[in-house]
């Protein structure tokens, strides 16, 4: 089983104040701190996890600066083989469709039976890199995996969907699956795994290496377009039930079940 | 000159954080007030490898460094003092005294069970007449046949009655003095080797305090650490790394102090606007952060000067005195924030300002610290 995870450095921006900088198009970044994408973690973690039940070699792949080695190696950590962080200015990462052209890029050039991302990115929340990169591959897909079980050639999900429901999913290999978070608990990374990382091999690849045109991937070829960034004005709107108090329970159960709350 | 932590420090320092915020933030109030200390989350920080960060990998360790431990110790101890003081002890004077003048066979039998979260170790030096002046040691240590005989009585030992092993100080030659003392590795469950209850502590309450009695207890030869005389200078040394960790136990307590603070200074709201817009109080978090901030930096330097192999005596000394009085301080000011609230127990700053105190007092007091300094300085 050779498989694929796909990783991001995100900002942690639970605690932080969010600030639009200058440009209008992004945020000042200054201050935040940086980790794993969440749902990128659980991908990390399934995938050691078969490797460990069934065997297999996993390697990862992130697009973005030197600093997101420490997120890469602390995955490496965990298990996995080896890592490829491709680092070009020319990359568009605004666009989830140029972000999967240049991860199947890096796919392509080898052999896979299975290719993990996490289902969202918490900075951009498009959820679209994963399934974009499966057409990308020209492989199938199921996105917001919740369980993951692997057959004889053939990976069977179950599917996270609305109000709920679950769909249970058979797939030939290869594939690419998007994974949710809660799928299991991800480990902290031993110290000694720490250690071990650091041996471990980590290609620096520019988009010469993936046979790419810069116009396949950047903004110029893009054809999303980020207008503007901004925080939406915090309003409050409080609406006063009245009525005698079985009337207003009816009214606000009425309410929550109209608003989805129940 | 590089201030960075490199990748491998600063993933050391993430997953500790990670495994603090999760394991011990959530758990850290509740142990304390009832007092109960953590083994499963002893026995998951001695499963990830945190106890052999300070020991080579031929002794169990992991080899990654002082300043990799004092970067975990700090994380640790901003969620949960206690199980610092607990992680700290065990390897800065517990296992650590045996690891730096322990035979191979020593180390084999002890450090590597330590480093390896398989066990837990004690440092017995304090004695009721002998605190701050350790040469003031009443235990004694008499030759009987091939081994020794220890009679005598501990106090305030960290880790007493959870150890598996204890390093013990006592007199073997009364009439040389501090030069009279020699250290012997005691297991535990040696017959004669008791523990009293627990202390009833002002703080750090999830951790294990208690006095040991050592009432005839028989020891093989091979238990002495080093040579006849030798336990005086060898705990001086010790201590020079345990202040690096009490230090980075301060800065944890500093760090969490000005974390509470801040979060609520900007929530709580008098006079219709949040308290942090307030000169008043922004100069508190401003201070409350440069003393945080300096006392990290001493106490990274200690570390790092001690993982160089130079000398860092002078530097554990200050980190230790300045983190430790910069904890308190912040816990101080910290609960001046919080008003009213701070005051009860619903709010973690209470415990910081319990904590905190232990800081100034345990592995030399600031007074002991600022003597050592300047004998250091030619006085």
């Amino acid at each position: 089983m050779k498989m694929f995870v796909c990783i991001k450095r995100v900002p942690d921006t639970s605690e932080a104040d969010v600030k639009i900088d200058q440009t209008g198009k992004s945020v000042d970044s200054s201050r935040f701190s940086f980790g794993i994408n969440d749902a990128d973690n659980y991908a990390v973690e399934e995938a050691v996890l078969i490797k460990e039940a069934r065997g297999g070699e996993i390697k990862f792949l992130c697009i973005g600066p030197k600093d997101s080695d420490v997120v890469i190696r602390m995955s490496l950590a965990k298990g996995g083989e080896s890592a490829v962080r491709i680092e070009d200015p020319r990359i568009n990462q605004k666009d989830p469709l140029q972000v999967a052209k240049v991860l199947a890029a890096a796919i392509k050039r080898e052999q896979f039976d299975l290719v993990m991302t996490g289902c969202m990115s918490a900075d951009d929340s498009n959820m679209s890199v994963g399934v974009a990169l499966a057409e990308e591959l020209g492989v199938s897909h199921a996105a917001m995996v919740k369980s993951v079980e692997i057959l004889d050639g053939k990976i069977k999900v179950k599917r996270e969907l609305e109000g709920g429901l679950t769909e249970v999913v058979e797939m030939s290999l290869p594939a690419v699956i998007t994974i949710q978070t809660g799928i299991n608990v991800p480990r902290y990374a031993p110290v000694r795994g720490i250690r071990e990382a650091q041996k471990k091999e980590l290609k620096v690849l520019k988009l010469e290496d993936l046979g790419l045109a810069e116009e396949e991937v950047s903004e110029a070829g893009s054809r999303v377009e980020l207008m503007k960034l901004y925080i939406p004005v915090v309003a409050s709107n409080a609406e006063m039930i009245q009525g005698t108090p079985d009337e207003k329970a009816e009214i606000m159960a009425v309410k929550m079940v109209k608003g989805g709350l129940l | 000159m590089d201030f960075r932590l490199n990748e491998e420090q600063q993933m050391i320092q993430n997953m500790v954080r990670e495994f603090a915020d999760k394991e011990l933030a959530p758990v850290a109030a509740r142990l304390d007030e009832e007092g109960e200390f953590p083994h499963e989350i002893i026995r998951k920080m001695g499963a990830l490898g945190l106890f052999g960060l300070p020991f080579s990998e031929e002794y169990g360790g992991t080899g990654a460094g002082y300043l990799s431990y004092a970067l975990a110790v700090e994380e640790i101890s901003r969620a949960c003092a206690s199980t610092g003081i607990t992680y700290a002890a065990h390897c800065s004077i517990g296992a650590g005294p045996i690891y730096l003048f322990g035979t191979p066979e020593q180390k084999k039998q002890w450090v590597m069970p330590c480093a390896q979260g398989k066990m837990l170790a004690a440092f017995g030096l304090t004695e009721p007449n002998a605190g701050s002046d350790a040469g003031g040691t009443q235990t004694t240590a008499v030759p009987d046949g091939d081994g020794w005989v220890l009679n005598g009585s501990k106090c305030f030992i960290t880790n007493a009655g959870v150890a598996k092993v204890a390093v013990i100080t006592a007199v073997t030659d009364k009439e040389k003095g501090s030069r009279g003392i020699s250290s012997f590795v005691v297991p535990t469950d040696t017959p004669g080797f008791k523990v009293g209850q627990p202390y009833r502590k002002l703080g750090l309450n999830a951790s294990d305090t208690r006095e040991i009695i050592l009432d005839n207890v028989r020891l093989p030869k091979e238990s002495m650490l080093g040579k006849p005389g030798e336990g005086f200078k060898q705990f001086l040394i010790a201590l020079d790394g345990g202040r690096i960790s009490i230090g980075a136990l301060s800065v944890g307590i500093a760090q969490a102090c000005l974390d509470a603070s801040l979060k609520y200074a900007r929530e709580r709201v008098q006079f219709d606007q949040p308290i942090a817009k307030f000169q008043a109080v922004q100069f508190k978090l401003a201070d409350m952060k440069m003393k945080t901030e300096l006392a990290r930096t001493m106490v990274y330097k200690a570390a790092w000067l001690k993982d160089q192999g130079l000398a860092f005596s002078m530097e554990a000394a200050i980190a230790k005195l300045y983190a430790s009085e910069a904890a308190m301080q912040n816990a101080t000011e910290a609960v001046q924030i919080y008003g009213g609230y701070g005051y009860m127990k619903d709010y973690p700053v209470e415990r910081y300002f319990r904590d905190a105190k232990l800081m100034e007092i345990g592995e030399g007091t600031s007074e002991i610290q600022r003597l050592v300094i300047a004998r250091l300085l030619g006085c």
